[in-house]
């Protein structure tokens, strides 16, 4: 079985690499609780779709995204951002060096749920929720665990989240990279909240040296055109 | 009170497929046992064990804490080869510190 899905994977790898490019690829994006997966959607399409379109409520309290909400048909063209803006909001330090910002991608984006091995209703009542509601939610969140994991069959690429104020060396991030890896599937990893004091983007560097690391803040858009092109790069 | 360790020999985990193997761990955590694997579980059937655990969630078992050695390339740089995994119940188990050589773990009776 495994070795059928290793072998399904070469293939797959060498059939993109030697005679098409997909034309739209659905692009997962991945983390732990509170990583800030939701907030990274909807500034993608606050960035490239419209401004005041959100896929989800972005919240402190974990397991606000409970159901993976995919987003059909977002195109990804910096070209067009460039032209259509001269100082667009991709890089807050609008660090645009000329020969940037010619990328274009088209996918599908899907927010998903955050993984975990555990989820403790009584850790729901910290922030203010009655046991009712924080069962039910402890309930819908393991649903959204199994939804996440169930949509890595059909994705094309991950960005994979980390909260750089924390370790990344977790078991679940140990896991998805690993996952990602046995299937052939390109992964960029964003050190996300490095907007924070007590952000390390470079420990996230330092623990999965194979990989590419893009330090942001999706909360206020910081590096993101490294990002997109990193994107367009990677999953076209 | 006395918490259980189950120390599982490479041999008896490669006798099992991934399904036993899954089930094995996850009731033997259910009991209140650290399970610890030689050998390990791959990336693959780690994520599997979430999304089995996940559908065993309830007010008393909130699931597991998980923690294993990366995988090594294994012959010729292409086979991965898991190492060790340890899995107890979320409520017993904690991990306090991990690289990719070393875990430290609480473990506190229920």
């Amino acid at each position: 079985m495994k070795s059928k899905r290793r072998w399904k994977s070469i293939l797959t790898r060498l059939r993109r690499a030697l005679f098409f490019r997909r034309g739209t690829a659905k692009i997962g994006i991945y983390g732990p609780p509170n990583a800030g997966k939701t907030t990274l959607t909807n500034r993608i399409i606050h960035t490239f779709v419209d401004e005041n379109e959100d896929v989800g409520l972005a919240t402190e309290v974990p397991h606000e995204t409970r159901r993976a909400v995919r987003r059909e048909g977002v195109i990804i063209d910096l070209k067009a951002k460039s032209l259509e803006n001269p100082n667009p909001d991709l890089n807050s330090e609008s660090k645009v060096k000329p020969k940037r910002g010619k990328a274009k991608l088209k996918l599908d984006v899907v927010d998903t749920p955050g993984l975990a091995t555990k989820i403790d209703f009584h850790e729901f009542l910290a922030y203010g929720l009655e046991e009712d509601e924080a069962k039910k939610r402890a309930k819908e969140a393991t649903e959204g665990v199994i939804e996440a994991i169930k949509w890595l069959d059909d994705i094309d690429g991950v960005v994979l989240l980390m909260d750089s104020t924390e370790d990344p060396y977790t078991q679940t991030n140990i896991i998805i990279i690993g996952n990602m890896e046995a299937r052939g599937i390109p992964i960029i990893i964003a050190a996300n909240k490095v907007d924070l004091v007590d952000a390390t983007p470079q420990r996230i560097a330092n623990a999965f040296p194979q990989h590419s690391v893009i330090p942001i803040s999706a909360l206020k858009g910081e590096n993101m055109l490294d990002l997109y092109e990193e994107m367009a790069r990677r999953f076209r | 009170m006395e918490i259980k360790m189950n120390l599982i020999s490479e041999d008896k985990i490669n006798s099992m497929t991934s399904t036993e193997k899954l089930r094995f761990v996850l009731d033997g955590v259910k009991s209140g046992n650290i399970v610890v694997l030689e050998g390990g579980l791959t990336s693959e059937e780690q994520m599997k064990l979430i999304e089995l655990t996940m559908t065993e969630v309830d007010d008393d078992f909130p699931g597991i804490e998980m923690s294993g050695y990366p995988s090594k390339r294994g012959f010729l740089n292409i086979r991965k080869k898991a190492r060790l995994t340890v899995i107890g119940p979320a409520k017993m188990m904690h991990t306090t510190k991990k690289d990719k050589d070393l875990i430290s773990a609480v473990i506190s009776a229920i």
